[in-house]
């Protein structure tokens, strides 16, 4: 009955889902922010801590959503860690391109690896309704990088 | 007559569809409902064959057209059984009925000190209207009645809260979108009555999946919504007592709402014109119309029990999920079923769902209060029935819940 949705549902989204990791508070963390997808009621908190030269040493999140967004926020957790603000800015802009398109074109190689692991999300694009999930928590990470306390996936 | 659903079915051309090469399972009816080729015909003749603005023109596709108007209004009042015409106003839908009756009535006529009374299960559209009322420094208090963990109105609650006699208005669904719950009207009338309040349905729901008669409930307001009663979107209704109308400031002012205009003066236009200013839904009427004859030839009393046989039939089906909850489980309720699955997110539950091509509603349905007055965090999945609905097609949502749940596990 559901066959086809293992192109939106893969086994790392759903593992995710399941068993987020780095999901805790950063009792110390530098920055955080919330998200809010008003129309699902989706909510998360992201916290980052940053290293002495500004970039990122840690990311954990909290909160409650669907498998989607709960994946996102998994991911995203694991792959912004180390990388400077300038370069988590930049992945937050392929990934939403890739959550939108199903593809990034103008990616470059520059973040290739952390695509990469981002890719099984792409199922997204095909479920317009859905896209506001996968994209929550990076909204949410622009606004942590920027000092903003509140992102809205609206 | 017997309720032939397949018959039935064959009336509306969107069930015939498939989606993404399944079968159309359109569980969301309470959102809004489909249309019967009826309806979608009677407003296409009305634009190809009588179309022309209406209480305007002394030309004949003019007074042709004023004459389906007003028509449609009369069919609107058989079909609610109202003691006359002029107490139909036709509207946008619920939410500009419900409006309406906060801003004319609820300005013009509740005094300072007075209270409305709702309910922890209204949609949004019966609540936000009165929260801006109490907000603009008037002295309106807002009362808000509970709901009972099986997902009733708490008449005691009720009662309480109308004891000191300073509630002007009760405002209270007749039947939940999310709970199903049937409120029991005609009691509540008694009381609010007994209490000297006014009372106003929100009957979005409920008249469309049973009789309602305004003569026998005694009511003062009803507000109901066209696009989910099979007629098309742009048009509701606001049943209101003429000497309510009488009371009531027009809300809007335009044309069509007055009866003499100078710069320095204005009359108005009697009930129910003084409040339909502007050009009305000309065609919407038409088709709600259209909508009202075709439910009125199957009948309401047929169509109501074949959704009580669903709902059996539902109740049955959905209990025997594992790790299903139910919002509410009310004696008396109609079609309209809110759950959640064991861990499994309403949305991600939704777009299982429509994989296998069930149209279902995922989130908090217009009615945050209630999810939060049931603990309910994220939102809950939604199946509502029309009077399409099959027996096979509640199977086969249980099967893709039963399915789902593995899918999450
Ligand atoms: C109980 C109830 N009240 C009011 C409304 C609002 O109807 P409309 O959006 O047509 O104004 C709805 C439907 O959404 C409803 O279910």
């Amino acid at each position: 009955m559901f066959d086809d949705l293992r192109d939106l549902y893969q086994e790392v989204i759903l593992d995710h889902g399941r068993r987020p990791r780095n999901f805790r508070r950063l009792e110390d963390a530098d920055r955080t922010a919330r998200g809010d997808n008003p129309m699902c009621g989706d909510r998360l908190e992201l916290f980052l801590k940053l290293a002495p030269d500004g970039s990122i040493a840690d990311a954990a999140f909290q909160g409650r959503g669907c498998a989607i967004s709960t994946a996102s926020a998994s991911l995203l957790t694991e792959t912004v860690k180390g990388k400077s603000a300038e370069q988590a800015h930049a992945l937050s802009d392929h990934f939403r391109a890739l959550a939108m398109t199903g593809a990034c074109p103008d990616c470059g190689e520059a973040l290739s690896e952390e695509m990469e692991r981002l890719q099984p999300l792409s199922g997204v694009h095909e479920f317009p309704s859905r896209v506001k999930c996968a994209t929550l928590a990076w909204h949410t990470l622009n606004a942590a990088l920027d000092g903003v306390k509140e992102a809205s996936s609206e | 007559m017997s309720f032939d659903v397949a018959r039935i079915r064959r009336d509306f051309p969107i069930l015939q569809r498939k989606i993404r090469g399944k079968p159309l399972v359109f569980l969301d009816s309470g959102a809004s409902a489909q249309k019967p080729r009826q309806v979608i015909e009677a407003m296409v003749h009305c634009m190809e064959e009588r179309y022309a603005n209406v209480h305007r023109g002394a030309y004949f596709l003019s007074e042709a057209a004023t004459e389906a108007y007003e028509a449609a209004r009369g069919a609107v009042a058989r079909f609610i059984h109202a003691g006359d015409p002029r107490e139909v106003i036709f509207t946008g839908n619920s939410t500009a009925a419900i409006n309406l009756v906060a801003h004319s009535w609820g300005r013009g006529v509740l005094r300072p000190g007075q209270a409305v009374l709702i309910s922890e299960m209204e949609h949004h559209a019966n609540l936000v209207p009165w929260q801006m009322l109490r907000d603009e420094g008037r002295g309106i208090e807002l009362r808000v009645a509970r709901v009972t963990d099986a997902g009733e109105l708490d008449l005691e609650d009720v009662a309480a809260k109308l004891a000191d006699g300073k509630v002007g208005l009760v405002a209270i669904t007749h039947m939940s979108n999310v709970l199903g719950t049937v409120t029991p009207a005609e009691r509540l009338v008694q009381m609010a009555h007994a209490a000297g309040a006014k009372i106003l349905f929100d009957g979005s729901q409920a008249a469309v999946h049973r009789p309602v008669d305004m003569q026998a409930l005694g009511a003062d307001f009803y507000a109901f919504t066209g696009h989910k009663l099979y007629g098309p979107t742009g048009i509701g209704v606001l049943w209101a007592r003429l000497e309510h109308q009488e009371r009531m400031p027009p809300f809007m002012g335009g044309g069509d709402m007055i009866s003499m205009v100078t710069i320095d003066r204005v009359e108005w236009a009697p009930p129910p014109a003084k409040f339909e200013a502007g050009t009305p839904p000309i065609v919407e009427a038409v088709g709600l119309h259209a909508a009202i004859d075709y439910v009125s030839v199957i009948g309401m009393p047929a169509i109501e029990a074949h959704e009580r046989r669903l709902v059996d039939h539902a109740m049955r089906r959905l209990s025997d999920i594992e790790g299903l909850d139910l919002l509410g489980r009310a004696q008396d309720r109609g079609g309209v079923f809110a759950f959640s699955l064991d861990k499994a997110h309403a949305h991600d539950l939704a777009t299982l769902l429509d994989r296998a091509g069930i149209a279902v509603r995922a989130g908090r349905h217009c009615a945050e209060p209630l999810h939060a007055r049931f603990g309910v965090e994220g939102g809950t999945v939604r199946a509502s029935f029309g009077l399409y609905t099959t027996e096979g097609e509640v199977d086969y949502l249980a099967e893709a819940l039963t399915k789902a749940r593995e899918f999450f596990a």
